[in-house]
């Protein structure tokens, strides 16, 4: 079973790779990006019948910081994966 | 004064941090390696040394953070043991929930080496006893991930309570308040991103970081 988690910055935290990304894109010529936040997506392969609340116990103990960071969990339907 | 350092794979600083305290307290530590469970039995204090603990995966010191001795360190830290950690130490205990709030990459986005220049505001725990409260000491920092952040509520509860123990004196990396090293609750557990053990004789060209491990000793009993 495969799940994603979407790990991004809280609102409101500084996101200094986001803006080093934004001055990129507006380097390249890109006009019109308002705002560039960067985030983490991590892919997990795992077992049939695993709860959501074991996967939720995951991203607090590990995957997510949750001082600065909120995670989604999404999971993958097998013909998408 | 009986000590540990701990070494992750990706420390960088733990001889450095091993010399500083081998110089100060007259005795080597122990080199305590993350996969161990136990630790060294009657140890006085704890050192978490700078570096990048599993090349900074996922965040800084999260990998670290969940070893089997840092499960010892945090039982030890409950005991009253002192534990300090620096710079990548730092980033351990917030990780770990030894110290509230988390490092993140600095507000510029560069890596910053130089030294700096923090302020001693709260001079009453061990680790700052041999210092002045308000006095203005010299340390280098070396970091990419030093910008110091925690709610309003956390930064409140850390100022009210005495527990930011060390700020820099001006801009370095963006840190909530300027903080650059906070206490535990109970005092005994000090996380900072300056390094002092590269300031304590007299060939680091700095001297200001021996007296952070003089205050250890003292707290222990024994004179400088």
């Amino acid at each position: 079973m495969k799940i994603r988690v979407h790990v991004t910055l809280k609102a409101g935290v500084l996101d200094p790779q986001g803006k080093a990304i934004h001055h990129a894109l507006e380097g390249l010529g890109f006009a019109g990006v308002n705002d560039v936040r960067a985030g983490k997506l991590i892919e997990l392969d795992v077992a049939e019948g695993t709860q959501d609340s074991d996967v939720e116990e995951m991203c607090r103990k590990l995957l997510a910081n949750t001082v600065i960071e909120n995670y989604r969990i999404e999971r993958v339907a097998e013909s998408a994966a | 004064m009986k000590s540990a350092v701990i070494t992750f794979p990706g420390s960088n600083c733990d001889r450095d941090m091993a010399e500083a305290l081998r110089l100060v307290t007259g005795r080597a530590p122990a080199m305590v390696w993350h996969r161990e469970s136990e630790l060294p039995a009657g140890l006085d204090l704890i050192a978490i040394p700078g570096g990048f603990s599993y090349g900074d995966y996922l965040r800084s010191g999260a990998m670290a953070a969940g070893s089997p001795v840092m499960r010892a360190v945090k039982h030890a830290a409950e005991r009253g043991v002192m534990v300090l950690g620096v710079c990548n130490g730092f980033q351990v205990l917030t990780e770990a929930r030894l110290l509230p709030g988390a490092l993140m990459r600095n507000a510029g986005i560069r890596f910053v080496g130089r030294d700096v220049t923090v302020r001693v505001e709260n001079s009453q725990s061990a680790f700052t006893a041999c210092y002045d409260a308000g006095e203005e000491i010299v340390i280098p920092v070396a970091h990419h991930d030093g910008n110091y952040q925690a709610d309003g509520e956390t930064l409140d509860r850390l100022e009210g309570e005495g527990r930011v123990a060390l700020r820099y004196v001006g801009e370095v990396n963006g840190s909530a308040r300027g903080i650059a090293g906070i206490l535990n609750e109970a005092g005994n557990v000090l996380g900072l991103m300056p390094h002092p053990e590269r300031a304590v004789e007299a060939a680091h060209g700095l001297g200001d970081g021996r007296r952070l491990f003089e205050g250890l000793l003292e707290a222990v009993g024994q004179p400088a």
